[in-house]
Parts: C-alpha cells; sequence; structure tokens
C-alpha cells in the first residue's frame, strides 16, 4: 500500500491502465450498451437519428473518460477552480448568446454541438469545493468568515440557472455543492439554518416561478388534476412502467412509447421506456447496474489517501446517486417532474459529457490513489 | 509537502468518512424506495396499469347490428331491411368544421336548426367517435357527396341497411322503429352497449320483440397513436343480426282486410278458434310506418295526430268500446250456466220496460212481442236481456264475461294493449266508490253503461264460444308449443259416434273448459247461426248460402251519446246523426257454421248500427280467410312434418 512516492509519478501507461477500477469500467460501458438498445427502440426500432447520435457521443465522451483518467489527480486538483471559472463564464455566456428553445434559455451554440453549462456546472462546483475544503482545516470549517466563499461559488451558478429557467438543474447543482460541503464537516446547524431560509423564502420564489413550473408541482401533488394537460406525462410514465408488468412487453414492443403516449421519451422518460419493455426485471437490473457505479465511486473514495480525492469521489458518488434518484422518482411519480436526466441513458450531449468528466476525475483518483495533490 | 499520517488529514479522513456513512445510508434508503415503487407498480398493480395501457392504445369503433325480420305465416316480409346512403362525420379527421358543415350545408340543404343540433352532439361526445349527419340520403345527394368528398375531410358517406315496411296495413300490429331517445336508454337496459345511430322499436311487435329482433352489436378494434391516428386494426367482430320472427298474420288476408276498412275509423281480428293464431289484427286508418325510421316529417306529424279517425292508434287491442249488444250471448250463456233462467221462457217485449219509474228501451220501438232465449238473441231483443240480467245480477255476469276474456290483456308484451272494464259491484266500489244500483245491471246486461273492451277481446269470447267453450291463449308468434285443442277435435272428428265425457276430455287432452255444461254453449252457437241464417235475425242480410262460408254472429252498437226522448219519438235515424255522435257498430262472428274454424270481431266505429256497417265487412273478410284455410293448413302440416 504505501509505495514510495517517486515510483507512483513515475508510472508507465501500462501500470496506470492496470490500476483502474475494471467493475466501474464494464459498469459504464454495460450501461452505454443498454442505452443504446432503448435508444434504437425510442427511434421505433430503425437506426435513425438519436440511435446514431447517441452511440457517437457515448464512443466520444468514453474516450474523454479514458483520457480524463490517465491524467494525474494532481492535474485536475489545480486545475479546479479554472474549470469552475471557465464554466461559471460559460453560464454568464449563456445568459447573453444562449440558444433558446421551448421558452427555456440553457444552450450555447458550438461549432459541434450546442452545449448546456448548466450540466458541467454540476461537476465544477463540486471540483470548486472539494479543493477549497481540501486547502482549509478541519477547525476552519465552521467558521464564518469561510462559510462565505463556498456560499457565493454555490448560489451564484444556481441563481444563473434559475432564470434560464432551469429549476431541475440549479436543484442539482446546489444538491452536489451541499453535498461536498457537509461531508468537509459544516455543522448540522448551519444546514438548519440555511434550510429555514430556503423555506422561508420559497413563497416568495413561488411568485417567481413560471406558469408551467407552478402548474407542475401542483400537478405532482395531483396527478389526476388535469389529465390532457400537466398530469399527463405522470399519467402515462405510470401506465407505461405498471403495464410492463415482470417481464415487460418485449423489445420494441412498448405501446407506451411506440404509440406516442409517452413524452420526452429520448430524455428523461428513458427509463420509463426501457421498463415497460424489460419489465421489473430490466428495471431492476438498470437499478442494480447504477448501484454497482455508485458503490464503486465510494469505493474509489474509501482508497484514495488525498482528501481532495475523498471529497470528490463521495461528492460525486452521491450526486451521481441524486441523479439516478431524482429522475427514477419523477419517472415512477414519487417527485415532481422537474427536468432531471438518467445519467449516461438519457439521450443528450452535455448531460454525457459532465458525467463521463466526472466518472474520468473519479478515476483517475483511483489510478493515483495514493498521489498526494500538494 | 508530504502530509500522510499528520493529525489534520487524518482528523479529516475520518471527519469525511463518517459523513459518508450517514450519505451511504441515506442512499441505501432511496434506493430500497424506488425499489418498492418498482414492485408496486410493476408486479402489484401491473393488471391494472396494463388494463390502462390497453385503453389507451385500443378504440373501438361500433357496428350497428341489423335488425332482424317480422315474416307473416307464409313467409312473407312485413318488416324488411333496406339498404339506405347515410353521411357520417368523424369530427377529429376534419380540420375545421365550421367550414366543413358550411359546404355541406350547400351541397345538403341541411337547416340550421339540424347543424346546430349537430354541433351540440358533437361536442358531448368524444372527437372519434363518428356522428351521423343524415341517414337517409337519395341517390343524388349520395352520389354529390361522392363527387366532392376530396373538399370534405372527416366526411364519411356510407352504404347502410335500415328498417323498411314494404305495407302499410300490419302498420299498427308491427309497430315501428325510430331513432333512440334518452328515455329509450332509460328504460331499455340491452341498449347500453349499442351504438348511438340505432334504431329501436317503439310500438307493437317492434317494441315487443326489441330486445331480440335488434341483434348484437359488433365492434371494430384499431391500435391508435397519441394522436388517435389508426395504426392497425387488431379485431373485428360483425355483431349479430337480431333474431328473425315468422307471425301468425296473414298478410294477404291483412292487406284485404286493410282495403275493405278503406278510410273507415274500424278495426278487424280474425283469429283460429283452435290455436289462437291471429290471422288478421287490423286497424284502421293506417299510417306509413317508414316515416319514422329516419325521423318524422313535422307536416306528416301533425296530419296524423290532428286527424280525428286517429290512425296512430291501433283500435284492434287499444281502442275500448262498450260491447253492446255481442254481449247478449254472455248474458244468455252465463244465466244458463248458473240455472237461473230457462232459455225456453218467455218475455213479451213491448219496446219498453220499466224498473222503479226509469224506462228501459228496447231499440225496437214498437217492441218484438213474445221472445225466448234464440229469438232473443236472433232479434237482439233488449227488454228480454233486461229481464235476463236482472234476475242474473252483475256479479255472475261479471264472472263468466272474464272466464271468456273480457276484461284484461290478451296479448303479452304489447305496450298499447288496454284491459278494459268488465263492471261488477266490487269493480264500482273500489274504482267509483259508490254502490251499485239495478238500473246499471240491466245496462250491463246489453252492453252498455260501464262495459269497455277491445275488439281482440270480443274476437277471443266468439272464438272460445265456437270451439266449444274451450280456453285458448292468442298468439302472434308462431312457436312451436302443442296444440292440444286441435289433437281434440281431430279425436272428435274421427270417432264421431263415441263422445267422451268432459272429464275424460279434459284429462286426456289438457283442455281447460270454460263451461259447465256444454249444452249452453251449443245453444248459443246455434242462437249466433239464427241471427245471421234465419229470417228477421240480424244479420240476416249478410248471409251467405253457401255451406262452405255459412257463418253464425251477433251484431251490436254501442252508444257513444245517449239517445233522447225526442230522437226516440222522431224515429232519427243513425246515419242523420253527426258523424261523431253516432253509434260504434260491432259484429262477432264465427265460420264456417258446420265445422268452425275462425272467429271474427269487426268495430266500425260511429258506423250507425252493426248489422248495416259491420257485419258487411266481416262477410267479406270470412270469405277471403275460409278461402284460404286450405293453403294454411297446408303450411302447417309442413311445418308440422319438419318438426
Amino acid at each position: 500500500m504505501f509505495q514510495p512516492r517517486s515510483i507512483q509519478s513515475s508510472m508507465t501507461l501500462r501500470d496506470k491502465i492496470f490500476s483502474m477500477d475494471y467493475i466501474l469500467l464494464l459498469s459504464i460501458l454495460l450501461l452505454g450498451v443498454v442505452s443504446m438498445f432503448a435508444m434504437y427502440s425510442t427511434d421505433g426500432g430503425k437506426f435513425e437519428y438519436h440511435t446514431k447520435s447517441h452511440i457517437l457521443r457515448f464512443g466520444i465522451f468514453f474516450l474523454m473518460f479514458l483520457v480524463v483518467s490517465l491524467f494525474q489527480i494532481r492535474f485536475w486538483y489545480q486545475t479546479s477552480t479554472l474549470l469552475y471559472l471557465g464554466f461559471f463564464i460559460l453560464l454568464l455566456g449563456v445568459k447573453y448568446f444562449g440558444l433558446t428553445s421551448s421558452g427555456s434559455q440553457r444552450w450555447l451554440n458550438f461549432y459541434f454541438m450546442n452545449l448546456q453549462p448548466s450540466e458541467l456546472m454540476k461537476i465544477g462546483l463540486i471540483l470548486f469545493l472539494a479543493k477549497y475544503y481540501h486547502r482549509i482545516s478541519t477547525q476552519d470549517v465552521n467558521r464564518i468568515k469561510f462559510l462565505f466563499l463556498p456560499i457565493v461559488a454555490l448560489v451564484a451558478p444556481v441563481l444563473l440557472v434559475v432564470a434560464q429557467p432551469d429549476l431541475g438543474t440549479s436543484i442539482l447543482i446546489a444538491l452536489g455543492g451541499v453535498t461536498v460541503s457537509w461531508l468537509a464537516g459544516v455543522r448540522v446547524k448551519f444546514f438548519a439554518y440555511a434550510s429555514i431560509l430556503f423555506i422561508s423564502l420559497t413563497p416568495i420564489a413561488i411568485a417567481f416561478l413560471k406558469p408551467y413550473q407552478k402548474s407542475r408541482i401542483l400537478t405532482f401533488l395531483n396527478p389526476d388534476r388535469d389529465p390532457l394537460g400537466a398530469g399527463y406525462q405522470i399519467i402515462q410514465s405510470k401506465i407505461a412502467i405498471g403495464s410492463g408488468g415482470l417481464f415487460g412487453k418485449g423489445f420494441l414492443n412498448g405501446s407506451q412509447s411506440y404509440l406516442d403516449y409517452l413524452p420526452e421519451k429520448h430524455t428523461d422518460f428513458i427509463f420509463t421506456l426501457f421498463s415497460e419493455e424489460f419489465g421489473f426485471v430490466g428495471s431492476l437490473f438498470i437499478l442494480i447496474l447504477y448501484s454497482i457505479i455508485i458503490l464503486r465511486l465510494i469505493n474509489i473514495g474509501d482508497v484514495t489517501r488525498s482528501s481532495f480525492g475523498k471529497l470528490y469521489c463521495y461528492s460525486f458518488a452521491t450526486a451521481f446517486f441524486i441523479y439516478v434518484a431524482v429522475n427514477m422518482g419523477m419517472v415512477l411519480g414519487l417527485l415532481p417532474i422537474v427536468g432531471a436526466p438518467l445519467p449516461i441513458m438519457s439521450y443528450g450531449g452535455s448531460s454525457m459529457m459532465a458525467i463521463m468528466l466526472g466518472l474520468g476525475i473519479a478515476m483517475s483518483c483511483k489510478i493515483y490513489k495514493d498521489t498526494p495533490v500538494n | 509537502m508530504i502530509n500522510f499520517g499528520s493529525g489534520n488529514t487524518v482528523i479529516k479522513s475520518k471527519l469525511i468518512s463518517r459523513r459518508m456513512f450517514v450519505l451511504t445510508a441515506a442512499k441505501t434508503i432511496v434506493f430500497c424506495g424506488i425499489f418498492g415503487r418498482l414492485v408496486s407498480l410493476q408486479i402489484n398493480e401491473a393488471t391494472k396499469y396494463k388494463t390502462l395501457s390497453d385503453k389507451n392504445r385500443f378504440r373501438e369503433w361500433k357496428l350497428a347490428p341489423q335488425r332482424g325480420l317480422i315474416r307473416d305465416y307464409f313467409d312473407k316480409e312485413i318488416a324488411s331491411n333496406e339498404k339506405v346512403y347515410q353521411l357520417h362525420i368523424t369530427p377529429e379527421n376534419s380540420p375545421n368544421l365550421e367550414t366543413l358543415f358550411f359546404r355541406l350545408k350547400t351541397i345538403l340543404n341541411l337547416s340550421e336548426k339540424r347543424i346546430f343540433y349537430l354541433k351540440r352532439k358533437i361536442a358531448k361526445q368524444k372527437p372519434w367517435e363518428p356522428i351521423i349527419v343524415s341517414d337517409n340520403l337519395t341517390w343524388s345527394e349520395f352520389s354529390r357527396i361522392n363527387l366532392f368528398l376530396h373538399e370534405l375531410p372527416g366526411v364519411e358517406p356510407i352504404v347502410s341497411v335500415a328498417r323498411q315496411y314494404p305495407d302499410q296495413s300490419a302498420a299498427h300490429l308491427v309497430g315501428y322503429v325510430s331513432q333512440v331517445s334518452q328515455k329509450d336508454l332509460q328504460k331499455k337496459q340491452y341498449l347500453k352497449d349499442m351504438s348511438v345511430g340505432i334504431a329501436v322499436g317503439k310500438t307493437g311487435l317492434e317494441n315487443k320483440l326489441d330486445k331480440d329482433i335488434i341483434g348484437k352489436v359488433g365492434f371494430q378494434r384499431y391500435e391508435v397513436n397519441a394522436f388517435g391516428k389508426r395504426i392497425k386494426q387488431i379485431q373485428v367482430d360483425p355483431g349479430e343480426s337480431g333474431k328473425n320472427y315468422r307471425t301468425t298474420i296473414d298478410l294477404e288476408v291483412q292487406k284485404y282486410t286493410s282495403k275493405v276498412l278503406e278510410d273507415k275509423a274500424a278495426s278487424v281480428c280474425v283469429m283460429d278458434i283452435y290455436n289462437g293464431d291471429i290471422i288478421t289484427l287490423a286497424s284502421s286508418p293506417s299510417y306509413d310506418p317508414n316515416s319514422f325510421v329516419h325521423g318524422i316529417d313535422k307536416k306528416y306529424w301533425n296530419e296524423l295526430i290532428s286527424n280525428e279517425k286517429k290512425p296512430l292508434n291501433n283500435k284492434a287491442i287499444a281502442g275500448l268500446y262498450p260491447p253492446g249488444s255481442t254481449i247478449k250471448i254472455i248474458v244468455a250463456l252465463s244465466a244458463m250456466e248458473n240455472g237461473v233462467w230457462n232459455p225456453k221462457k218467455y218475455v213479451n217485449c213491448n219496446g219498453v220496460t220499466e224498473l222503479y219509474g226509469e224506462k228501459f228501451h228496447c231499440w225496437k220501438k214498437k217492441g218484438h212481442g213474445p221472445m225466448n232465449m234464440r229469438s232473443a238473441i236472433q232479434r237482439s231483443c233488449d227488454v228480454y236481456f233486461y229481464e235476463v240480467a236482472r234476475i242474473l245480477g252483475v256479479d255472475r255476469l261479471s264472472e263468466t264475461a272474464k272466464k271468456f276474456g273480457l276484461g284484461k290483456k290478451v296479448l303479452d308484451g304489447f305496450i298499447e294493449e288496454r284491459e278494459g272494464v268488465v263492471p261488477s259491484t266490487a269493480w264500482k266500489r273500489k274504482f267509483i266508490g259508490k254502490n251499485w244500483y239495478l238500473g246499471e245491471t240491466l245496462h250491463s246486461g246489453i252492453g252498455q253503461g260501464y262495459f269497455q273492451s277491445t275488439p281482440l277481446q270480443l274476437c277471443l269470447m266468439t272464438a272460445q264460444i265456437a270451439n266449444g267453450g274451450f280456453e285458448i291463449k292468442p298468439r302472434v308468434l308462431v312457436n312451436e308449443k302443442k296444440n292440444n285443442l286441435r289433437e281434440y277435435i281431430k279425436y272428435k272428428n274421427e270417432n264421431p259416434n263415441e263422445p267422451l265425457p268432459i272429464d275424460m276430455l279434459v284429462s286426456n287432452f289438457d283442455l281447460n273448459p270454460l263451461f259447465r255444461n256444454q249444452e249452453n254453449i251449443n245453444f248459443i252457437k246455434d242462437a249466433m247461426f239464427a241471427a245471421t241464417n234465419e229470417a228477421g235475425g240480424t244479420s240476416f242480410r249478410s248471409r251467405y248460402n253457401d255451406q262452405k262460408f255459412m257463418f253464425a254472429g251477433k251484431t251490436g252498437s254501442s252508444q257513444v251519446k245517449r239517445f233522447t226522448a225526442l230522437q226516440r219519438e222522431l224515429e232519427i235515424k243513425q246515419k242523420d246523426i253527426e258523424y261523431k255522435d253516432r253509434d260504434h257498430a260491432l259484429f262477432v262472428a264465427f265460420a264456417p257454421y258446420s265445422d268452425p274454424k275462425y272467429a271474427i270481431s269487426v268495430v266500425v266505429e260511429h258506423g250507425g248500427t252493426g248489422s248495416g256497417s259491420a257485419a258487411p265487412i266481416a262477410k267479406k273478410i270470412i270469405k277471403k280467410v275460409l278461402e284460404r284455410d286450405k293453403l294454411r293448413q297446408n303450411v302447417e302440416n309442413l311445418i308440422g312434418e319438419e318438426i
């Protein structure tokens, strides 16, 4: 275990590849393959636009994942502030140059893709806060003046994303930041104060919510309120999942998605489609696959020696878990529809890019688990 | 630089791990929650959601079944189906209903009111359910629609079948169908699954048989997508056409009767006296039942309901008339059966009799002179029957009248049929709340007063006398019931020399005799023979001399308005009175006398006298019926062999 640092830093490519977490790697690949089948089904059993595009993205970003993981963890430690600031500038850019689609300004148009910086910010904030808490001592964590920077770093991008408006992503970004702060040891009372403040601000926030967002929350509370309007998605999603039964309707036989009853089946509701076609057994398979990925990420956190690595891996594992839980909770009718993609499964380049970046850095932690970051 | 093992890092690591433990626990709980939800949706409630998914997926379009046919005894169609051209609109296939209706208005001549009605109906139903704009287009309208079809999205020209009645003569008995109403839907459970545009029976047989004749609704099941577009056909059930029915009616006789009655407000019933088969049940004037099938024209409707001869009323079963002198055969029978009157007893008729100061007149002002029972029936002497009724009493009369079929419904399931009234002391107390007066007994004795009966009841009464006094159950639908009475008659004709005692007949042939002594029945039959075939009889002028057609009958006339003393004094004739005040003319008979087979009743509203207007009609119809008797027996034997 305790190898001299000089040997670590002179690892050959071979050594690096051998010290990867293969269970994690295989799980990601397997999930990628599963997602391709699901995407093929959303295209009505044809090899068409969404399928091709998804396969291409998965391929490119999987390669990116490998490249990212080969960089030393120290590199990611050093560039984390820079990455955070870069993502923040992109978010600002969205505000001024962003593309608007279905009432929401979320994308920046690059030549090869439409980038959604808010997705990248999910990782950027975790990196930034992990570095911040790595650098300050345990005693300082709960001092007011050391709380100031994390709060600003968290609130600023969240507000930008809320303003897009994109409630779902902003919540996910905020939860990532909160997780890092929690792990770093911020006292429970501060979370309590924050919660009270948040709750007391909620009525004011509701006044600023767009009508469709209000309607989504009301619909979640009572899906039958307007079955052909806002509640339609939840009802149809539950019908699709429930009608899948134990073994599902069979690949390409999901009538709910095939006949267009299911909304957003490429993106947020991809799990619904899969559940309908492969039933309870298929759903459980996906759930287990995600559990393995999360457990491996936690395991990397366990074996990584640096506080930065631990904070990052644990936080990312938790964030990854939250993405999965929020998406599944949403399609299963346990949470309101907030627009949260399912990692890797859902169609969408930025989300895939952010997740692969996050997984790559975690893998880098694994490879350089014994290397100090500073 | 190396701060492995330094206190701060170790503390930090421990803190992070501790806090991570809490998060991991929370994750486990949340994933368990998701797992639980999956179990609940996909395992526990899978059936419910599968149903909901199928409900999404499949849509059914109903196919209206073809209505069963109604035929006469010789398999001629009385109610058939014909091809009709219809126009349906499926609202969801039309991008703009306003322009569509505007176009249709110019092509089809639709009224604003109809369009308003259609729009309201469209708003109420599902957008994929077709709505019937017109269910009976002419060929030229239909071809015009087809010509412009490409400009009319959502419009579907459809060739369908609808009810058609080839003949009006049986309109009352068969009834008619018309569009289903809200009331029908509430009353008739079997209509629940039917499509909206279906026609249901409203009156007569169409109404009585509706449940089985309407058929079973079919459907086409399609898989549809979320936008309602049909993807593929999954299942087709063509449904079942309704059951066909064969009636006992002879359409030929029915038509003939209708022709004989012309425009008179009248009705005729002809019945087989052994099995109760109703050969003819005619009511006049008639109406066109076809006019109801596609919604009746307002003008025609007003014409029908304002006609004082009441063409919509089935007079044969819903018309109530005092039986008049036709009741005398029952009065006489009752008196003899009860042993209170010797038929040989003479009563002297001088045109009037008195009871407690009230005068009771005979129809013949001068009087008939001395009368016995036979001559009193033959000449229909009122004074004689006042006396018989006085001795008999109304309650005994009422009992016999009921036994022979008066005062209760004859057929099953005809909503329009009425019961009539057979008065008795108890009846009066119950329905009028007063005690019976003896004078009323005298009126009842000549079939006036409270007495009310339908022509069908009178026919049944006559038939049950003609067949020797046995109960029969009249029917309009052919069924395969064994006919005991006919077997008995056959036995009797084959063994004329060994008459069986009545009780053995009853037990061997399972008959229900309505008499105590069959001699009394025979006496009545003989008296009726005299009334038609012996000089002085009331229907003597309508007799046949040919044995083959010779019949025996009893006339009657029932007062609509009481004759005043002045009119009586002036000897006013019926034909000189205003139409609506004239008496109803009645006639009941059976034929042929030598071997009775059929009974007939004729009622002509405001016809004057039975002998003058009802008996001549009966004469014509009896001939027609008897001419066709052989044909009828052949069919029956043929069917008998098949079974």
